[in-house]
């Protein structure tokens, strides 16, 4: 019989989970809505990898298979993969990817709650550094037809000249790569295809659908302020400071948060419990550090969105974090009513 | 009145079920004694009590039975009078199952109380305030059983600024404290005043948590009454925010002053002391009145129809004590305490002991089994809802590792053990149920650890001292045979070598001498003891064979206590 | 060429001037070894190990005289702490040197006791008490549990007395693991 407490708060990491799940859907919605429903299979094709390889792993590892294929977390970790792959990346690209993030990255390092790096994030930064080329291939807006994307996912890939296009961070990257093209940065927002009102055409919608997941999920209390609003904060700053120095040269924060996966990051990744900080103030300097990164990645780096990297190497930091960021506990806070 | 304190906030707390309602409704009873009261005599933090009485010795209502142990430790004292039947080992209302040493007294049914007398304490010095209190009983009643005359001293500035009464009373279905104020609150203010002028307090606040609006009621009155016999305003009852673990000392602490008592330190060093309100009432009735500590008011829920508040006599079996309220037939354990911090029972015949607030009856239906522990995905709700600002998982993860000294630098002697952070843990990980490991592991370690230092400094000085002993006796030597240098280093020489000297032989023959003697005694007394025996005499012996045997297993609990 | 071999020295007696630095100014005072395996050791000073005391043995372990499966009232928790200290393997306690036992106190039969004082001379930490002809007793607290006090006693009147647990000395048991009953095991 087990010892106090002896009733404990409806609570489980399957709720936990579930409702992760839940909040990323409006950002799903729009996706589908400006780039067609090719998201949804790499969904499901994520989802059933990930839940297949998380039975094979958990029948080897020798744990009960039930409670932990119920658990939820495979399918975030699924969820999170296809919706930071391109929609129309071949089916095995995806496979690819979630077998790595669920094989290697969670269950090689002791599944559940055990692993150091965000399995989503492994997953992505591998991807790219192997396939470079099919990892940014990316949807056009107004491409929804669901018989190409179909097409594209599972072999055809010759149809694709007519369904790609760079996405607005790589457009960017090349505007500022040209120094004769620079001067057109300022009118580049809201005129050409690829740039809508704020962020990228199409993309900035998709990012709200996130932000508006996330304030679920605040109100949920699954998550804490702390992270997102670190992030966001730290890149709106960042991408301002430099913008306003040189508008010419960087784009302004308005274009760096709702473009490529901020938000998604802001909310959903870098918030992953297991594989960040945890102290109140490690959230601060976990999320403002990996917001740095990726504002420094995507303005000088090779890759198109740095959000993965990023992560992994704050990641990496993590507990060192933690260990310089305990809270004080309670009666060592201030000198306040000391003995005198 | 309440309206005017300003409040201050503990971080974390959670808002359980508070259940208190079913044992509200009926005024407090008193329970009939058991035909057999086991009363332990270690019943509070400190040392163990010595026995004072023996089995087949008649003893009074309010008689000591157990006298305290130094300075840090408190008496026990007969509950009601009758006869003791036997000084013996007894299961206790511990988790462990264990027995310890016990007086188990047979009511005669008189309830003949001893002599009473008030103690006159304006006229006695603090110091035998004190020891009246230690050897009256008198020990915290909110769960913790700290004797009370230890924290009756106002430390070194002579004087306090609070007396904080703890009325907040905060685990879900305890209400004894609850029943207490609303019908005796005048005596718990009696009490008060008694307490405030030991500690020279400038003011006494009262937390009542606000989902007790009855209490707070009643010990607003009687507040009101005793501050306009006195002409101040220094009694307050303040209303405290319903938020567990609210009536934990520290919080409720926190809560009224803003004042943080760190871990390890005395809160009289920060101008507070804390009591609970039923303490109060146990100190009004041992001095005003010359009765010490024997009853208390235990809260009997949970798993019964009939939950109501009793006035029970230490030493009740808690099996009679439920039997009064109707338990439901899927009843299947007994907890001591409340749901959040309560013991387990290792059965339902254990004594009502001074640490019993409630007698909680459970059953699957009521407390269901945990369901199965996943891993942490260190999601911070533990964090969230410890009251102590630790970080739980980060000490869960130590503990369960058993790398016991990262625990202790992530402050687990910090918790309080409210369980707070298990209850939140959408993971269901026992985190307390770790903590409690690792304290009692870091425990055992730091005893076992003490031991051996002193074991290992006993061992150098003896051999340092046998050294010393050597010398001397190869320099007696020396200056004894007074032959040159050559004599002495083979004096030296020989006293160094394990050989056997013709000294020791001596006193080889010595011991083979006696041993024979003991033996020829042995041989000449032993069969007239036996052969020559009248029926009388046999019986005789046998009463002081076995009243030897009894001292000797009365003395086995004192070897183990090693401090 | 020149250059880079210049470049490559400066850098060598830059770096070595660093280190030799470091090692001076954060040198490790004395040899902590022997006390360290000294902390480890039970105390008991019973000499099971072959050697005359706790001090000795560990002395020979940090020479490398000694096994470390030679203590048995530091059992198997003593030998993994060993281990885990100096970097050796594991080894099961060595059965010449005798088995782990639960803690025991002396206790000595009063009335046998002929007051022979052998015992007293016996004990390694000067636990017991009493004087020639008269009764000796041993100081439990003190009693470290060595067993030394036993064989010299002419009239067999001491007996070990195992410490059995009290309420005050329980301790909370190692949380069950529920999810995989095998990870215990390998703990």
């Amino acid at each position: 019989m087990n010892n106090s407490p002896y009733f404990l708060k409806p609570a489980s990491v399957q709720s936990v989970m579930l409702r992760v799940l839940v909040a990323l859907l409006p950002g799903i919605a729009a996706y589908v809505w400006f780039f067609g429903a090719g998201i949804l299979v790499q969904i499901v094709l994520a989802s059933v990898t990930a839940l297949v390889a998380e039975a094979v792993m958990l029948k080897l590892r020798g744990k009960p298979l039930m409670l932990f294929l119920s658990d939820g977390s495979a399918l975030v970790t699924a969820w999170l993969i296809a919706l930071t792959f391109p929609s129309i990346a071949p089916w095995w690209l995806t496979v690819l990817g979630t077998l790595l993030a669920i094989v290697v990255a969670k269950h090689l390092y002791g599944g559940l709650g055990q692993n150091p790096f965000n399995p989503a994030m492994v997953a992505f930064a591998l991807m790219i550094v192997a396939y470079p080329l099919l990892m940014s291939q990316w949807p056009r807006v107004d491409a929804t037809d669901f018989a190409v994307q179909w097409q594209a996912i599972f072999g055809n890939r010759q149809i694709l000249d007519a369904v790609t296009m760079a996405t607005p961070l790589d457009a960017l990257r090349t505007v500022l790569r040209d120094p004769e093209q620079r001067a057109m940065i300022g009118g580049l927002l809201g005129t050409k295809a690829t740039f809508g009102n704020v962020g990228g055409k199409g993309w900035e919608w998709i990012a709200a659908g996130y932000f508006l997941g996330g304030l679920y999920l605040l109100q949920q209390r699954i998550i804490t302020w702390h992270m997102p609003a670190a992030f966001l904060a730290t890149l709106c700053v960042i991408s301002g400071a430099f913008a306003l120095h040189d508008p010419e040269r960087f784009a302004g924060p308005g274009f760096q948060l709702f473009t490529g996966g901020a938000m998604l990051a802001a909310f959903f990744i870098v918030t992953d419990p297991v594989s960040g900080a945890t102290t109140p103030r490690g959230k601060l300097i976990f999320a403002g550090g990996a917001a740095v990164l990726t504002w420094i990645i995507r303005t000088f780096g090779a890759y198109p969105d740095g959000i993965a990297f990023a992560v992994l190497l704050m990641n990496i930091a993590a507990p060192l974090i933690d260990m310089y960021t305990q809270p004080p506990v309670f009666g060592h806070k201030d000198k306040r009513g000391g003995p005198p | 009145m309440s309206a005017l304190q300003r409040l201050f906030k503990f971080h974390g707390g959670v808002k359980p079920a508070y259940n208190k309602e079913a044992s509200t409704g009926l005024p407090i009873a008193v329970a009939p004694a058991s035909t057999l009261l086991v009363i332990p005599l270690h019943q509070s933090i400190g040392g163990m009590p010595r026995p004072l009485v023996k089995a087949g010795e008649r003893v009074l209502k309010g008689q000591r039975i157990g006298g305290a142990d130094g300075n840090a430790s408190s008496a026990v004292h007969a509950s009601t009078s009758g006869t003791v039947v036997a000084v013996e080992m007894r299961l206790m209302p511990h988790t462990s199952g264990l027995a310890a040493l016990c007086v188990v007294i047979e009511p005669d049914g008189r309830d003949e109380w001893m002599e009473r007398h008030p103690f006159d304490y304006r006229s006695a010095s603090p110091t035998q305030t004190r020891d009246y209190l230690r050897d009256a009983g008198v020990v915290g009643l909110g769960g913790a059983v700290f004797p009370t005359h230890l924290k009756l001293n106002p430390g070194k500035q002579g004087k306090l600024d609070t007396l904080v009464l703890n009325g907040a009373e905060c685990e879900p279905f305890i209400t004894c404290d609850d029943v207490l104020m609303r019908e005796r609150a005048e005596t718990i203010l009696k009490g008060a005043v008694i307490m405030r002028e030991l500690l020279a307090a400038g003011q006494v606040l009262i937390g009542i948590e606000d989902n007790k609006p009855e209490a707070i009621a009643a010990m607003e009155i009687a507040a009101r009454a005793v501050n306009q016999a006195a002409g101040d305003s220094a009694m307050k009852v303040v209303a405290v925010p319903t938020r567990y673990p609210a009536g934990g000392a520290k919080q409720l602490i926190r809560v009224l002053t803003g004042i943080e008592v760190p871990h390890g330190k005395r809160s009289t060093d920060y101008g507070v002391q804390c009591f609970n309100v039923g303490t109060a009432y146990a100190v009004y009735e041992a001095i005003a009145l010359g009765q010490p500590l024997l009853s208390r008011i235990v809260t009997v829920a949970g798993n019964v129809s009939g939950a109501r508040n009793y006035e029970v006599l230490f030493g009740t079996s808690m099996r009679d004590l439920i039997a009064l309220c109707d338990p439901l037939p899927d009843s299947d354990r007994v907890i001591m305490g409340g749901p959040m911090m309560g013991l387990l029972m290792p059965s339902d015949d254990v004594p009502v002991v001074k640490a019993t607030n409630c007698v909680l009856v459970g059953s699957k239906k009521l407390f269901p089994p945990p369901p199965p522990e996943m891993p942490c995905i260190r999601c911070g709700e533990c964090a969230k809802a410890c009251p102590s600002d630790l970080q739980p998982f980060e000490m869960y993860w130590f503990s369960r590792a058993r790398i016991f000294g990262k625990a202790q630098e992530y402050n687990l002697f910090d918790c309080i053990e409210c369980g707070c952070c298990a209850y939140v843990c959408p993971s269901h990980i026992p985190l307390v149920d770790y903590y409690r490991f690792a304290k009692s592991e870091i425990w055992a370690r730091e005893i076992e650890k003490e031991a051996a230092d002193v074991a290992r400094e006993r061992y150098e000085f003896r051999l340092l001292r046998e050294e010393r002993e050597k010398q001397e006796k190869a320099a007696k030597l020396a200056a004894k045979t007074a032959a040159g240098r050559e004599k002495a280093a083979a004096a030296l020489a020989e006293a160094t070598k394990p050989a056997a000297t013709p000294e020791e032989d001596a006193k080889k023959a010595l011991i083979a001498a006696a041993l024979e003697r003991a033996k020829a005694q042995k041989e000449q007394v032993h069969p007239e003891n036996v052969s020559n025996l009248t029926s009388e005499q046999q019986a005789e012996v046998d009463a002081i064979e076995a009243r030897r045997a009894e001292i000797r297993e009365m003395a086995k609990p004192h070897l183990r206590q090693d401090d | 060429m020149f250059e880079a071999i210049l470049v490559m020295a400066f850098g060598a007696v830059v770096l070595g001037a660093a280190l030799g630095y470091a090692a001076v100014r954060f040198r490790v005072e004395g040899d902590p070894l022997v006390e360290k395996i000294d902390a480890i050791l039970p105390q008991t000073q019973c000499g099971q190990c072959g050697f005359p005391g706790c001090k000795p043995y560990a002395q020979a372990i940090a020479k490398g005289e000694a096994e470390i499966n030679q203590c048995p009232p530091g059992g198997e928790e003593g030998i993994h702490k060993l281990a885990d200290l100096l970097g050796r393997e594991f080894k099961p306690l060595s059965a010449e040197h005798g088995v782990e036992k639960p803690k025991s106190v002396a206790l000595i039969d009063e009335q046998v006791c002929i007051g022979c004082t052998l015992c007293i001379q016996a004990c390694p930490v000067d636990a017991i008490v009493g004087a020639a002809k008269q009764m000796h007793t041993v100081v439990a607290p003190l009693c470290t549990g060595c067993e030394l006090c036993l064989p010299p006693c002419p009239v067999n009147c001491i007996t070990m007395e195992p410490i059995g647990e009290s309420v005050e000395t329980w301790k909370w048991k190692y949380p069950v693991f529920k999810i995989n009953p095998a990870q215990r095991e390998a703990k």
